[in-house]
């Protein structure tokens, strides 16, 4: 086609012109059409089952034709803004791959994480890789959080010791410094911009007029908005890349054994496992496959299985009971003197250790059930999730006890302030002619400060968390490991076959408690600003420190099932607790009032005033109406109406879009069924026909070897079945093997021409060619 | 990156001396059939077997790889041989034929005993993990 082109150029160009004017109408569509057939070729290259090396050249010749004519297409002046646009696109799109490049390379732990891949296969890796997102998600909210709020005030706002929020008050000054104390998250700590209390309630600090209360709130409504949207963009990008699950019983042994080699493996230990897995898994499926149900004493496991679910709802209830009683008698011990270290961190120890003991219980308790193990883990994760919710809220519980009593104690307190101050400014024995300096802010007797409170505490059960899993995975997989190592060589039974053994990665109760904190995080954010920097460190030395534990004390799994859906059904668990930790800050904001001498609402009624506030004194009087009319319930409710039809309406069309797949794919299945009867019916008379003709020939064959008349009226039977035989040889090899002994027998009485057709060979590859129609055909000679 | 003939012996990629299908593996991939493979043949190989290689292309490579005698089905012996390098010779020999039974069973969509190109890749687009096992990261 080139030459076509180069034709016509050298036709033209004798005449001096510029060939591209020249180009007719029909040439430009044509280049055009090739063009966009070259482009397409160029970006589904990727699809085609080429070699490399194929690959290669074409798509430089695509990628050069593509060049060489782009420029040809624009006419006139518009050409060259055309070949403009053009030279743009094509570097956009190198940049657009640099770039890409350049953010697979930023990738962080890669390479650990393709380590543990290949000593523990897929489903190990896949936690860390969920770490890994986690870290991604928090370092963004940190980001938020540190730029639009915590540096603000640090740098614009009244620095510390100014005004009594941001002092150490006088009693407690001596010890402000303790290590004890900070570590507690009290003394300096608590009077630090990592706590709610330590903002000032001024609508603008600094030159720049920066609303810090307003942007206190929008942070925290957009760490939660930001949240869901990126767990719901990951939720549907997982839903994309899965194909649905209708058919997938049907393929089990299929599946078996097409997929259940893990390509990954690259360690032979690990190896070893997956065969030995592999070869359990086939066991089981045969087995089951060959017995029918055994409906071994129905009644036995039934009871079983109420039995064990009373056992754990029996946990459950004292576990939460447990934490309810350590939280209240916290709330006294805290009015005491000289509480010891282990009255103060009681409520956190309780509910580490219950986090710690109680799913291995829960296991034990499951052995009773006996169920498939698929099962058994669904069974498994949802208990553990309701311990932890139950745990959780219970928590919640009492801390709203506290607050609630902290904001009634607050009106004495501030009677006290008043009157204090009052004394202070008028007190006698001061010289009324020097104005009398302001009284040190150490000094000004404080509320207590409920939402720092809060903050602190989640604070510390945070930082107790973490501690706690950091010794559990020391102690119970380091220690049990060097343990099993080194006292193999003087015990009496094999340690590393039988009862410590080496420990296996935890994969359900660690994606579990990486998700519990999360919500903790998400909860605590809001009343610690600098919770979520303390989880950003959290979460990277949890990274390395895991990896290192898994690497050295860890084997891989005995048993290897697919949990394989698994990785939406985190992320929905995610979403859950996502909503679950919005509603006790969603409910703390609109429904208790604010602590009147600190954080950035401090004075207002509600938290939310700050919204109308802002709006009122910055946005123009218009916006201001606006909004009045937006947040009236008179349009509000109608809205969520809407909301709930259009729910309404989008499931009951995706649902009939899932039914219509149902009937097409039921369709497909019964056009390939049909094909598959005609085929195996004409296979079925083809092959009855010549066993007839068979039997026929047989019994002449038979008579033949006797007599030496009635070739002639035979010899067409065979050429007949050979015939036919060609028609339909892959429907009945059997009938087909049949055919050819006796075949062979009828030859030696046959006049030459026929003989010589009946001793070719039978075509084996492509049978069908010669079928449909053209029965007289002969078969081709090899 | 010119196609300097730096040939790879499957003894080289030693990280996969336990993969059942290694030497299946080399085979596809390389240019003359017999386990040799030139630069192009290795990128071709990890271009597939990498993350971001579309399922058809997938599915069409793994069918070549799990057809061992080149014919371009699945029949019931390399079903066999699939079987037998997978357990490592564990399964008796009725029970590798059940196997293969029930996997011809289940795939076999036009019921000639032997999988097609098109029968496997019906069933293979509907495994959920093909995509996660069937891949190699670099």
């Amino acid at each position: 086609m080139w030459k076509r082109l180069e034709k016509h150029r050298s036709s033209k160009s004798p005449s001096g012109m510029s060939s591209r004017e020249y180009l007719s109408e029909e040439e430009l569509a044509w280049i055009q059409e090739q063009v966009e057939e070259k482009k397409k070729l160029i970006t589904t290259m990727r699809n085609k089952p080429w070699p490399m090396a194929k690959k290669l050249t074409e798509l430089r010749e695509a990628q050069a034709f593509v060049e060489k004519y782009e420029g040809a297409l624009g006419k006139g002046k518009g050409q060259q803004l055309y070949a403009y646009r053009m030279l743009m696109a094509k570097k956009w799109v190198k940049f657009k791959r640099d770039f890409d490049n350049f953010k697979t390379q930023c990738i962080p732990w890669e390479m650990k994480i393709k380590d543990i891949e290949s000593h523990f296969g897929s489903s190990v890796a896949s936690y860390f890789i969920f770490l890994r997102w986690m870290y991604g998600v928090n370092l963004v909210l940190f980001g938020l959080i540190f730029g639009l709020v915590i540096i603000p005030e640090v740098l614009m706002g009244m620095p510390y010791g100014s005004i009594p929020r941001k002092t150490v008050p006088r009693a407690e000054e001596e010890k402000a410094m303790d290590f004890s104390v900070l570590w507690d998250f009290e003394g300096y700590i608590k009077y630090s911009a990592l706590f709610y209390g330590y903002y000032n309630d001024q609508r603008t600090i600094g030159w720049l007029r920066y609303r810090l209360p307003m942007a206190y709130f929008m942070v925290g409504v957009s760490v939660f908005g930001y949240s869901l949207m990126i767990v719901i963009r990951s939720m549907a990008s997982n839903t994309q890349g899965s194909t649905s699950d209708g058919e997938n019983d049907n393929f089990t042994f299929s599946f078996k054994m097409f997929t259940s080699w893990d390509y990954l493996i690259g360690n032979s230990e690990t190896a070893d496992n997956k065969y030995a897995s592999i070869t359990t898994s086939f066991k089981e499926s045969i087995v089951d496959e060959q017995e029918s149900n055994k409906e071994e004493n129905i009644h036995l496991t039934r009871f079983l299985r109420v039995l064990a679910n009373f056992l754990i709802i029996c946990c459950l209830c004292g576990s939460g009971y447990l934490i309810y009683f350590v939280v209240k008698r916290s709330q006294e011990f805290s009015k005491m003197q000289n509480i010891s270290w282990y009255e103060r961190n009681e409520v956190e120890i309780v509910m580490s250790l219950l986090g710690m003991f109680c799913p291995p219980l829960f296991e034990t308790i499951a052995a009773l059930e006996n169920y498939h193990p698929r099962i058994g883990l669904k069974w498994q994760l949802g208990r553990i999730f309701a311990l932890f919710l139950g745990n959780l809220y219970t928590f919640l519980l009492a801390l709203m006890d506290e607050v609630h009593h902290k904001l009634s104690n607050e009106d004495t307190i501030k009677n006290i302030t008043h009157w204090t101050l009052f004394n202070y400014y008028n007190s006698s024995g001061w010289n009324d002619s020097v104005p009398r300096p302001p009284l040190h802010p150490a000094d000004v007797p404080r509320g207590s400060c409920w939402e720092t409170a809060v903050g602190i505490e989640f604070m510390r059960l945070t930082v107790s968390d973490m501690l706690v899993s950091y010794i559990t995975i020391l102690l119970g997989d380091f220690l049990r490991a060097c343990f099993v190592r080194f006292m193999n060589y003087c015990w009496c039974w094999d340690l590393e076959a039988g009862f410590p053994s080496y420990a296996e990665f935890d994969i359900s109760g660690n994606v579990l408690g990486l998700i519990f904190n999360q919500g903790m995080i998400w909860m605590g954010s809001f009343y610690a600003p600098g919770l979520v920097g303390i989880n950003v460190l959290r979460l990277l030395t949890s990274m390395y420190f895991q990896c290192w534990a898994v690497m050295s004390s860890n084997v891989p799994h005995a048993r290897v099932f697919k949990a394989s859906r698994s990785n939406n059904f985190y992320m929905g668990l995610l979403l859950l607790v996502l909503f679950l930790s919005l509603l006790p800050v969603a409910y703390t904001i609109m429904s208790l009032p604010p602590s009147f001498d600190c954080g950035p609402f401090s004075g207002k009624n509600r938290m939310y005033d700050v919204i109308q506030e802002t709006v009122e004194n910055d946005f123009p009087n218009f916006l201001g109406k606006i909004f009045a009319f937006l947040a009236n319930p008179g349009l509000i409710i109608p809205a969520i109406l809407l909301m709930f039809l259009a729910i309404y309406y989008l499931n009951s069309v995706s649902k009939s879009l899932a039914r219509a797949n149902a009937q097409l794919r039921k369709k497909i299945q019964a056009l390939r069924d049909v094909e598959k009867f005609h085929k195996s019916v004409k296979g079925r008379a083809i092959v009855k026909d010549s066993g007839d003709t068979l039997k026929g020939s047989s019994k002449n064959a038979t008579q033949l070897q006797l007599t030496e008349e009635g070739t002639t009226p035979h010899s067409t039977s065979p050429s007949q079945t050979l015939e036919k035989k060609a028609q339909g040889p892959g429907t009945s090899s059997s009938a087909g093997r049949t055919v050819l002994p006796t075949t062979r027998n009828v030859p030696v009485s046959q006049p030459p021409g026929v003989r010589l057709n009946s001793s070719q060979p039978l075509p084996q590859t492509h049978p069908w060619r010669s079928t449909s129609g053209k029965s007289t055909r002969r078969p081709p000679p090899h | 990156m010119g196609n300097k003939q730096t040939v790879f012996t499957d003894e080289q990629l030693e990280a996969y001396q336990d993969n059942p299908f290694r030497q299946r593996i080399a085979q596809v991939f390389s240019e003359d059939g017999d386990g040799h493979m030139t630069l192009d043949n290795f990128l071709d190989m990890f271009s597939v077997m990498s993350e971001m290689a579309p399922r058809d292309l997938k599915a069409y490579y793994a069918f070549k790889i799990y057809d061992f005698n080149n014919d371009d089905y699945i029949c019931a012996w390399d079903l066999e041989q699939t079987v037998t390098r997978l357990t490592r010779g564990e399964l008796s020999a009725e029970e590798v034929s059940l196997v293969c039974e029930k996997v011809l069973d289940e795939a076999d969509g036009d019921h000639d005993g032997r999988l097609s190109l098109e029968d496997f890749q019906n069933m293979i687009l509907r495994a959920p993990d093909f995509l996660s096992t069937f891949h190699i990261r670099i």
